[in-house]
């Protein structure tokens, strides 16, 4: 199997509505951004699905993985493989998470038979939020919020690893009141690329710089992303602008697909109820 | 061991025990040889090559040189070279031409290297077929065609059969089988020659032939 | 054991070092003109390269072909080379071998001077520069004429390419006209693309009339039949091939592929891809020098096929996936990073993805080690590689080539060159803390309740960015008071 992307455009097929899933939350939102979690596990059990939480997930790997340490990330990986004993397919709020399961955990198990076909069993049945709520729930609620105009980060990771560049655009187009808007340049990388945006921070200031003159330049009211960290990073980029400009409100606030569907759909996103 | 051996040796060292397998072209180009007439071929290709800036003609096996007579007496040249010994040689010999000269190619190129960069104001040449899908001509240049007939002088024509039109590239030098003997020098030509390589801004006339004007023989004599 | 670059180092335009990727990367990104100059072009040529594949059903049918082409041709590379070789030599071509750069230029020094040759006219040709070909000439008194436009512009300027496809992209024409009137005697300046192109084309056709040996590059080169085929659109090449008595071509060994009818897909998709035309203005398919009853055309014609590292490449599965491509650009076309750095900060000869591939294989992991970091890892260049080279899973596979510590038998040169004990023992930590659930629990846990100690001084985050903030509740904790 290989990740598509580098061109395997293979569509994939999605089971039927299961009663139960697995939430695979990942470390940074479950250190940065809770709600989002929160959120999109609301979303979830509000179709009528049971959400099981397995208090020993930790992190897909893919910060060492990436960074060219593979046996770190096998490590990590092989505390995650006994989180899904059941056959419930498994939910991840971020395309990057998602494809790192999805796609290298075979890869950085690769050594060890018995090992990569546990990962692969988990990697066949793992989810990105957005496309699980598209093609596996059938999303389809009324949209009960005002007329809002919104702008759309997709991931790399979504768009080319798990193929769900599309999905976060169709799960907009069906709330009534937001008009999407989009941005110029918008298949290009927002700069995070995790290490990257440590390691070399003159090119990923001028990538995130770029994105977010880009996103602002819609005129849209709020950013919608599915993955935390473009979340961080462009709105962070933002914000730092904003303090430099002496700006007191946020040029350019965003929140995770979740909490935006949520709070459209007549649910309350649990960051409101502070 | 001589770099070669080192070279080899460690290739092969680390080949594959079984190559992959021959890889099928024809489930590709399969559906792109198109069921379409000669007449929408020759137009497909001369969509693709007008677009790359070359002019075109049509005209029958009889009026060619007529055709060409005229292009010339316009473009105001003065020296215009062919090949000697071709079928369309003779034709042209017996064609009026007016104020050009036809000068056939005689001798080597040494003997001809000054007057083909600085005397010699078009060269003329035949194309063996040409390429729907790319607007691209075929030409094989040979002792009778010489390679910088169609290379030095500004402005080159060729003389293409509309039935010598293929698809692709792909049908052509599979259905002439031309693994099977290939002259010193095979070429595809689309268009006169261009660079865009000042800001992206194309220009023609670079190094090779400023203007390329294709005459068709087009023996249905239809409308293209 | 020291690199090929290594031991060409000191050369006036040679390999820049590696170590400076970073203070060039700085000045690059806060060049205002080079960014708007680099964005405009790659804007361009995308754009180009879309509209060449309206049907995406035939550009996934396309580059599974050429993929599979490529990757057949690599599964046989041995055989395949010395079948060229057989096939050449009976059409009159006499074929050199060359392990290093060195090796190479003195092969080509010694056929200029067999025919005391004063001056080589050049084809455009990626693997000249990266044996650095024009200054071994010169060095050895023998004048290297390059004569396509880009190359030609960025020789006068004293500069390598900043792009493989279009050498000269980093310059305006402003620029370029004020380097023609200050290098071309009576020439005055214009900034009129057409007139620059003209002189250009007056100045270099004197010099195709008079030059000793013409120099190319090589596409694809034909097993079966013995055949060298280049793809151009200026018709230098063919002066190049054709004029001079001695043609002298140069490749790297990977270029081979086994029929004639493999070059009709790669060549389809190498123009699109590049500079997304259906076609190029010439393809030169070369099957050996003037015989019979040619009439022009060179006398001899030499092939130097050259390794540089590529065998390095080949004796690793994954790394020998680097050696399908076929030098199209289109991954820097599409790169976020080449496009707001340009392809000189890069340092090496190839830049943007596919140089950081293949750098380290021809210059060592030591001068490289850092460009494989330079990605965010998008994807954006395996997504459009005709022959689908996975460049994200390479770079990942080259990171971790140089973090790990040095050990014997390494895959390649400077294996362990960025190995530091502390950040692997950093990453040792991490790998500790994430795979124990209670530790990562406590230590979550501690990062939330603490969280006004957070520092706010937080490497390259904050130099653009406010702080990342640890969340007063973690989502388990959120997870847990909801149940």
């Amino acid at each position: 199997m290989s990740s598509p992307s580098h061109g395997a455009n293979t569509p994939r097929t999605y089971p039927s509505r299961p009663q139960a899933v697995y939430f695979y939350g990942t470390c940074l939102v479950d250190m940065f951004v809770p709600e989002a979690g929160m959120d999109a596990i609301t979303l979830l059990e509000r179709e009528g699905i049971r959400v099981i939480f397995p208090d020993n997930q930790t992190c897909c790997g893919q910060p060492a993985f990436t960074s060219g340490f593979p046996d770190e990330a096998r490590r990590v990986v092989e505390a995650q493989l006994d989180l899904f004993p059941g056959n419930h397919p498994i939910v991840v709020p971020s395309g990057s998470c998602a494809g790192m399961i999805r796609w290298h955990w075979e890869k950085v198990c690769a050594g060890d038979p018995a090992l990569k076909a546990r990962a692969e069993a988990i990697s066949a049945r793992t989810y990105e939020l957005a496309e699980f709520l598209l093609h596996v729930l059938g999303f389809n609620r009324k949209d009960e919020g005002p007329a809002t105009t919104v702008t759309l980060h997709t991931s790399c990771s979504a768009r080319r690893e798990m193929g769900t560049h599309l999905v976060g655009r169709e799960l907009l187009a069906r709330l009534g009141n937001v008009t999407l808007a989009h941005h110029d340049h918008e298949s290009e990388c927002c700069g995070f690329g995790g290490t990257f945006s440590l390691k070399h921070p003159d090119v990923s200031t001028a990538m995130v710089s770029d994105k977010v003159a880009s996103l602002k330049a819609t005129g849209a009211s709020q950013l919608v992303t599915a993955d935390c960290g473009c979340m961080l990073n462009i709105t962070q980029r933002a914000a730092r602008e904003d303090q430099d400009a002496g700006r007191a409100c946020a040029s350019l606030p965003g929140e995770h697909l979740a909490t935006f569907l949520l709070r459209r759909t007549g649910g309350s996103p649990c960051g409101d109820q502070k | 061991m001589s770099a070669r051996e080192r070279i080899l040796a460690k290739l092969r060292k680390a080949q594959p025990e079984l190559p992959q397998h021959l890889p099928s072209l024809d489930a590709h180009y399969a559906p792109r040889v198109r069921g379409e007439s000669r007449q929408e071929r020759l137009a497909r290709f001369r969509t693709g090559i007008e677009g790359f800036h070359a002019d075109v003609h049509i005209s029958t096996a009889g009026n060619w040189p007529q055709v060409l007579a005229t292009l010339c007496a316009e473009k105001n040249i003065q020296t215009l070279m062919y090949g000697a010994a071709t079928p369309a040689a003779a034709q042209l010999e017996a064609t009026a031409f007016g104020g050009t000269t036809l000068r056939p190619w005689a001798g080597q190129f040494e003997d001809l290297k000054a007057d083909l960069f600085h005397r010699v104001d078009a060269g003329f040449t035949l194309a063996r077929g040409a390429i729907a899908e790319t607007g691209s001509l075929i030409l094989w240049p040979s002792g009778d065609e010489p390679r910088t007939l169609s290379l030095i002088p500004p402005i080159h024509f060729v003389l293409l059969d509309a039935a010598t039109v293929h698809p692709t590239f792909y049908d052509a030098l599979v259905n002439e089988n031309w693994a099977a003997g290939l002259p010193t020098n095979a070429l595809l030509i689309s268009g006169p020659s261009k660079t865009a390589d000042i800001q992206q801004t194309l220009a023609y006339g670079a190094h090779g032939p400023k203007e390329l004007i294709v005459i068709v023989i087009n023996v249905e004599g239809g409308t293209v | 054991m020291s690199s090929p670059a290594q031991q060409s180092a000191g050369k006036p335009v040679a390999f820049v070092s590696a170590q400076a990727l970073r203070a060039r990367m700085h000045d690059a990104v806060n060049d205002p003109h080079l960014r708007q100059s680099f964005r405009g072009a790659m804007d361009f040529l995308m754009a180009k390269r879309a509209a060449q594949f309206p049907d995406q059903g035939e550009l996934d049918s396309l580059r599974s072909l050429s993929e599979s082409i490529r990757q057949y041709s690599l599964s046989k590379l041995p055989d395949l080379l010395e079948q060229l070789e057989a096939n050449l030599t009976r059409n009159g071509v006499q074929v050199h071998w060359a392990e290093t750069p060195e090796e190479a230029n003195a092969i080509m020094l010694g056929i200029a001077q067999r025919h005391a040759a004063r001056l080589i006219v050049k084809g455009k040709s990626m693997v000249s520069e990266e044996i650095e070909f024009n200054h071994a000439m010169e060095a050895a008194g023998v004048g290297a004429l390059e004569s396509d436009m880009g190359e030609y512009i960025v020789q006068l300027a004293g500069e390598k390419p900043s792009h493989i496809i279009m050498p000269a992209i980093h310059q305006t024409k402003q620029q370029i006209a004020k380097l023609f009137a200050e290098h071309i005697p009576g020439v005055d300046y214009t900034d009129n693309v057409d007139a620059l192109i003209q002189i250009g084309r007056r100045v270099l056709r004197e010099k195709f009339e008079v030059a000793d040996i013409g120099l190319s590059g090589v596409n694809f080169a034909v097993a079966e039949t013995g055949t060298l085929c280049l793809v151009e659109n200026e018709g230098n090449g063919r002066m190049c091939t054709t004029v001079p008595k001695v043609h002298i071509a140069i490749t790297g060994i990977e270029k081979v592929v086994e029929k004639l009818e493999h070059v009709a897909p790669l060549f389809s998709i190498l123009t699109r891809s590049a500079t997304g035309q259906a076609v190029s203005t010439y393809f030169n398919m070369i099957s050996g020098p003037r015989r019979g009853e040619d009439k022009d055309g060179p006398e001899e014609v030499h092939l130097v096929l050259l390794d540089n590292g590529r065998s390095q490449a080949y004796a690793d599965e994954q790394l020998r996936k680097t050696l399908q491509c076929i030098r199209c650009g289109a991954c820097m076309n599409h790169c976020p990073v080449y496009t707001r750095i340009g392809g000189h900060a890069y340092g090496t000869t190839y830049p943007g993805p596919i140089g950081k591939i293949i750098s380290p294989h021809m210059m060592g992991l030591e001068q490289t080690h850092l460009l494989p970091t330079a990605s965010s890892l998008c994807g954006a260049c395996g997504e459009v590689c005709p022959v689908k080279i996975p460049i994200p899973e390479l770079l990942i596979r080259l990171r971790g080539e140089a973090n790990s510590a040095p050990h014997a038998n390494p895959a390649m040169v400077g294996q362990g060159a960025a190995y530091d004990p502390k950040i692997s023992l950093l990453w040792k930590l991490w790998a500790r803390l994430y795979a124990r659930p209670a530790t990562y629990r406590a230590f979550t846990w501690l990062a939330t309740r603490f969280r006004a100690l957070t520092p706010t001084q937080q490497s390259g985050w904050t130099a653009a960015r406010t702080p990342l903030k640890p969340a007063s509740r973690r989502l388990r904790d959120m997870v847990k008071d909801r149940r």
